[in-house]
């Protein structure tokens, strides 16, 4: 390293000398740094599960044109659109076909714990609207009380789930009425349910008897190849008199679901916060370190003064002990930071990853926040008259 | 013609503090030393020893009067001047200052790194000639606490003198050091200075290294008050 540092910066690597002098305290400086990247990580990985967890039930459709209630912040939220504007949405000559879709969670008692399930309806006879994962399956769904389960939700056990098959198919009961699963997909948990299901929209309609078959939850809408999604949601907007409908494209309404997760919902905010506190603990752990250490040695950077060192080779001693700070801190970090990813991922079913974008975002954080540290730090050095030595 | 003088110090006043607390240092101090020489400026405790020293070492900025170091003047020199005239001197101190975390040859190094441009190879087998020629060729890769105090003020000559400064300057270097290594440290100055043509300036008050000095300026009460010329010995 020592000689690495030295081809680096082309003079002795004084910093690093400095912060390997006194091993114990190098050692925790590099923990307290390790920590705040553990910090950063781990709330930095629920935010990102959140984000994954919120896009996850969009992937489980295939849609171009998505209508809404105008409440509609998110998929399993906000009032019903009527069915009629699926109608009329199928008079533009560029709509090729189109869906309701219900959502509505249903409660599962298991026997280890209770579970809740995300529970879309769908018709089973436009497997088009479904990612090709399910439209292999979608046929069982035509039976009554049939049902497709979310093999990777929390409470149902993973032999349990793999025993599913049309031949060994799982009966259960939810809202009073024995429902079968002939398949399973693979979801996972969310931050609003355990897990997902997908049933008929006719054996929606039977779990929840208040809803009406003419007010799904949003309507989905395919578009012929080659049309423009733009033109056809702007025609749209005009030939559907409800203009407090939500029209806008499936990708838009993914993304606008997930701004709405995170700007809008508490959870969000908190994590954002989260991630916030953890660079700023970081900031703190390294400037406090970095000050010490130059308070510490301002009697040689004084002799350092004096023999006629400008400021550019002090704070390049400070960036030096930054930068080791933050390479050898974070490398720990994300050794920890990943195990409790993955830990808590196992244990929540949240997509809870390191994903190397997020490596490296904290990664670059890490150097330029602890250089921002070390930078600060250097305003110390003022202290360090030459005069002071005599 | 080079002047012959490597620094000449002309009706210097200095004073401490302001307002009611203002306070004079020095009144008029004319002094200047030969190239080559070794001078010794002694005086009690206050008399205003380090106050020249760092004067003419460009720590502070001169006031009032004139200090001519190395035919440059002092008074209203920027920063960046000071800064460029200190690394052409070499500065040892009562508690040799040497950086803990590096080891003997490096500290030497950092004499030399200071001029942009001395090759690192080169650097390091200048550190390593210097350490020899104080005597401790076998203790170069030595920390400093792993030094006696009396090789560790022999680091610090040689890290004051691998740069081959103009002149050296020296505050009590010999404070904290026995007879014996006081002498060493004085006997090794004197001779590597004279060797390399450099000027040395060393403030004290210890009596036991007189016979040594070129010269021996006394300073009462922020005065010159005796000028003693000794033959070179």
């Amino acid at each position: 390293m020592s000689w690495l540092l030295r081809r680096l910066f082309g003079r002795l690597p004084i910093g690093w000398l400095q912060l390997t002098h006194n091993r114990t305290r190098f050692a925790a400086a590099l923990a307290g740094v390790a920590f705040a990247n553990v910090l950063v990580f781990v709330q930095l990985g629920i935010m990102n599960s959140m984000g994954a967890a919120t896009l996850r039930p969009y992937d489980f459709f295939v849609a171009d044109v998505m209508i809404s209630a105008s409440d509609a912040n998110a998929l399993s939220e906000g009032g019903n659109v009527a069915r009629q504007w699926l109608l009329q949405a199928m008079a533009d000559p560029d709509v090729a076909d189109g869906t309701g879709l219900f959502i509505a969670n249903v409660p599962w008692d298991r026997a280890a714990r209770d579970i809740s399930l995300t529970t879309f309806g769908i018709d089973p006879a436009k497997p088009g609207f479904l990612s090709p994962a399910i439209t292999g399956e979608v046929n069982l769904l035509q039976v009554q009380d049939a049902a497709i389960l979310d093999r990777l939700a929390r409470g149902l056990a993973k032999d349990e789930a793999a025993a599913i098959r049309p031949q060994s198919p799982l009966s259960f009961e939810t809202q009073g009425r024995t429902l079968t699963a002939y398949a399973t997909f693979a979801g996972g948990g969310g931050f609003g349910g355990d897990g997902y299901m997908m049933v008929s929209d006719q054996t929606f309609l039977s779990l929840f008897p208040a809803r009406s078959s003419g007010a799904p939850d949003h309507i989905l809408l395919a578009l012929r190849p080659g049309a423009d999604a733009v033109q056809v949601i702007a025609r749209l907007k005009t030939l559907i008199s409800d203009s407090s409908l939500r029209i806008r494209s499936y990708a838009d309404a993914a993304q606008e679901d997930l701004r709405y997760q995170q700007t809008r919902r508490p959870t969000g905010i908190i994590f954002g916060f989260g991630v916030l506190i953890g660079v700023l603990v970081g900031l703190v752990i390294v400037y406090q370190v970095l000050s010490t250490d130059v308070a510490d040695h301002l009697r040689e950077y004084a002799t350092f003064k004096a023999m006629g060192y400008g400021p550019r080779f002090f704070l390049g001693i400070v960036l030096e002990e930054a930068l080791v700070l933050a390479i050898m801190g974070f490398l720990p970090g994300l050794v920890v930071g990943t195990a409790i990813l993955t830990l808590m991922g196992a244990i929540t079913t949240l997509p809870l990853v390191m994903t190397p974008s997020m490596a490296i975002t904290v990664f670059l954080g890490t150097i330029v926040f602890s250089a921002l540290s070390g930078a600060i730090a250097t305003r110390r050095l003022a202290a360090a008259d030459p005069a002071d030595l005599f | 013609m080079e002047n012959p003088n490597i620094i000449e110090v002309a009706g210097l006043n200095h004073w401490f503090g302001s307002g009611d607390v203002r306070k004079q240092a020095l009144f008029d101090v004319n002094l200047s030393l030969p190239r080559g020489s070794f001078t010794v400026l002694m005086g009690p405790s206050g008399s205003g020893k380090t106050t020249v020293l760092t004067l003419i070492g460009c720590l502070r900025a001169v006031q009032d009067g004139s200090v001519r170091l190395l035919g440059q003047e002092l008074n209203g020199a920027d920063e960046a001047a000071l800064v460029a005239l200190r690394r052409r001197l070499g500065f040892i101190f009562q508690a040799h200052n040497l950086h803990e975390s590096l080891t003997a040859v490096q500290n030497v190094i950092m004499g030399l790194q200071v001029h942009p441009g001395v090759p690192e190879d080169v650097a390091e087998q200048a550190a390593a000639h210097a350490l020899g020629l104080v005597g401790l060729s076998d203790r170069i890769r030595y920390l400093p606490a792993n030094l006696s105090g009396g090789q560790k003020q022999r680091v610090a000559v040689a890290r004051a003198l691998v740069g081959n400064p103009a002149m050296v300057l020296a505050d009590e270097p010999t404070a904290a050091l026995d007879k014996d290594s006081a002498g060493e440290v004085v006997d090794l100055l004197k001779r590597m200075g004279r060797a390399r043509g450099t000027t040395t300036l060393l403030v004290t008050h210890d009596n036991r290294i007189l016979d040594r000095a070129d010269r021996i300026l006394t300073l009462e009460d922020g005065r010159i008050v005796k000028i003693e010329d000794r033959a070179p010995h």
